[in-house]
């Protein structure tokens, strides 16, 4: 068997988007700043793509850019952000402490030219408190950014609350909308958001092509010079394939997403409860307030690496926020943003299945965990010191 | 290139000498579990010879991978040879880890040195004398 459990991390394309790319990659190969037909018909498809993304999210298509992908979205539109504010002397940015890192390392770099930065606290079900973010604002605080769904666990982030008070404040506010976008409503009038990145490749579009949303208004520095496309805020000749199909896949994620989220929803339930069987595991981040597709767990006295290789040993792509998988000795920010203690955090597992996943292979994942968990504690050390009560079971 | 030689994912799918020895003559855990690698290896010595060897690994797959080769190298062998066994020679064995996981194999190192340690303090007729200059 053959499960792809990691649509968190990417997605397959779909039939729809790759048939809305081919054309740009053979017959329709003009550059979209040429003057001649196949040219123009290139840069209609990027400004067809424009408007139908901005549909979609309800906003204008002066409003959308195109970019490599949700990072470079992402780094646009803090790095503009802060520009805006420096401009009146405002120096201060309020994100989360369990941002992806397009976002945490653009604020760190901030932060060593004199920016301020605070990051909210998430507690234990993975949300910040909007109370808090209240309290955080400040006279010179110049944009809040906290992400709209959260990559590793799921949660939700109450974004309509959130924009409502930073319009309140008059203070810009971002949303790294990667893991939203497609799979769950994202309106930015409705949720007063001010600046927004996407990815295609989280909605079974192709990699290496994003959209950033700015409000009219709002003026964007550029990250990258040369010439005039994208009305001047992102040179480089568009990706006019990868545009088509992140269009054409948008739509069709969005007009099949209550069936999906459904269907998601009923495999989530499902593998929560299946895997809740597993003693001294537990549920990272709120149950409600998450994402359709994600499930992430931890398991006391087990290393996440060694249950993704032997998952993968029984054909199961999944994730983990180890620090064996991360390349770094520290496991997931994260997990440790929700209170798991390094011991813990670094067993844990994230599954992210498709709506295509079928129940055979939701059973066939929950007993393969299990049996690998089950497997792997037979000789963990810790697994047996906290068996015999020499450590205490903290899950 | 896939993150491990054949032979890592080898000894970590398979892994040699698994378990406990309950009546060993020498145990030594080393790591922890913060960092997420903790090794305990059993030995049991019999005249100078490790005649059996057991392993408990918290840890990624480089981690049981250089505990189960760890064990294969030294079972059998003479006490005074397992002193000497070093984390490259692990490493070696396993055709090579990856740069950062090479401190898999140096817990392996640690982990029997100090099995062996325990041994000595039990025993310490045992402990080889230095030569005398």
């Amino acid at each position: 068997m053959k499960i792809y459990a990691d649509n968190a991390a990417t997605t397959r394309m779909s039939r729809t988007a790759i048939d809305a790319m081919l054309p740009y990659l053979d017959e329709i190969y003009g550059n979209p700043s040429s003057l001649y037909s196949d040219g123009q018909r290139a840069k209609e498809v990027i400004e067809a793509a424009r408007k139908d993304i901005a549909q979609v999210i309800n906003a204008d298509p002066r409003e959308i850019i195109f970019t490599s992908g949700g990072s470079e979205a992402d780094n646009q539109a803090i790095l503009s952000a802060a520009a805006i504010g420096q401009k009146t002397g405002k120096r201060h940015i309020i994100s989360s402490s369990i941002e992806h890192h397009a976002v945490l390392h653009t604020l760190n770099k901030l932060e060593k030219l004199g920016f301020e930065i605070t990051l909210l606290p998430v507690h234990e079900n993975g949300i910040v408190r909007t109370d808090e973010l209240k309290a955080a604002i400040r006279e010179d605080t110049s944009l809040v950014t906290i992400m709209f769904a959260n990559n590793e666990i799921g949660t939700i982030q109450p974004i309509k609350e959130i924009g409502e008070i930073c319009r309140a404040h008059k203070v810009l506010f971002h949303t790294d909308a990667v893991q939203a976008v497609g799979h769950i409503p994202v309106d930015v009038a409705e949720y007063n958001i001010d600046l927004l990145s996407a990815s295609a490749h989280k909605f079974h579009g192709a990699k290496g092509v994003g959209f950033l949303y700015a409000k009219k208004g709002i003026r964007l520095s550029s990250l990258i010079e040369g010439g005039a496309q994208e009305r001047g805020r992102r040179a480089g000749t568009e990706n006019v394939a990868g545009i088509s199909a992140m269009a054409a896949a948008l739509k069709e994620a969005v007009a099949n997403m209550e069936t999906s989220a459904a269907r998601l929803t009923a495999i989530r339930s499902r593998l929560i409860e299946g895997l809740s069987e597993i003693p001294h595991s537990a549920l990272n981040g709120d149950i409600e307030n998450r994402l359709p597709s994600n499930v992430s767990f931890c398991f006391e006295g087990i290393e996440g690496e060694a249950l993704l290789l032997l998952l993968d040993d029984k054909g199961i792509a999944a994730s983990s926020g180890s620090a064996c998988t991360s390349g770094s000795l520290d496991p997931s920010h994260v997990l440790l943003a929700i209170g798991r203690v390094h011991d813990v955090a670094h067993g844990s597992l994230r599954l992210t299945p498709g709506e295509d996943t079928t129940d055979e292979e939701v059973e066939y994942i929950i007993q393969a965990v299990k049996d690998v968990v089950q497997y792997l504690r037979s000789f963990s050390p810790v697994w047996r010191d906290l068996s015999s009560g020499k450590i205490k079971h903290i899950l | 290139m896939a993150l491990y030689s054949e032979k890592v994912m080898d000894h970590f799918r398979n892994p040699r000498n698994v378990g406990v020895i309950e009546d060993a003559d020498g145990v030594g855990e080393v790591g922890n579990a913060k960092c997420g690698d903790i090794m305990k290896m059993y030995l049991k010595i019999d005249d100078g010879t490790i005649t059996d060897v057991k392993f408990e690994t918290f840890g990624c797959g480089s981690a049981i991978a250089s505990s189960s080769m760890a064990t294969e190298l030294i079972k059998g062998k003479p006490v005074t040879e397992a002193m000497t066994l070093t984390n490259k020679a692990v490493a070696e064995a396993l055709d090579g880890l990856p740069d950062y996981k090479m401190h898999c194999s140096v817990l392996a190192e640690e982990a029997i040195q100090n099995a062996l340690e325990d041994y000595y303090t039990k025993n310490p007729d045992q402990r080889p004398q230095k030569n005398e200059e």
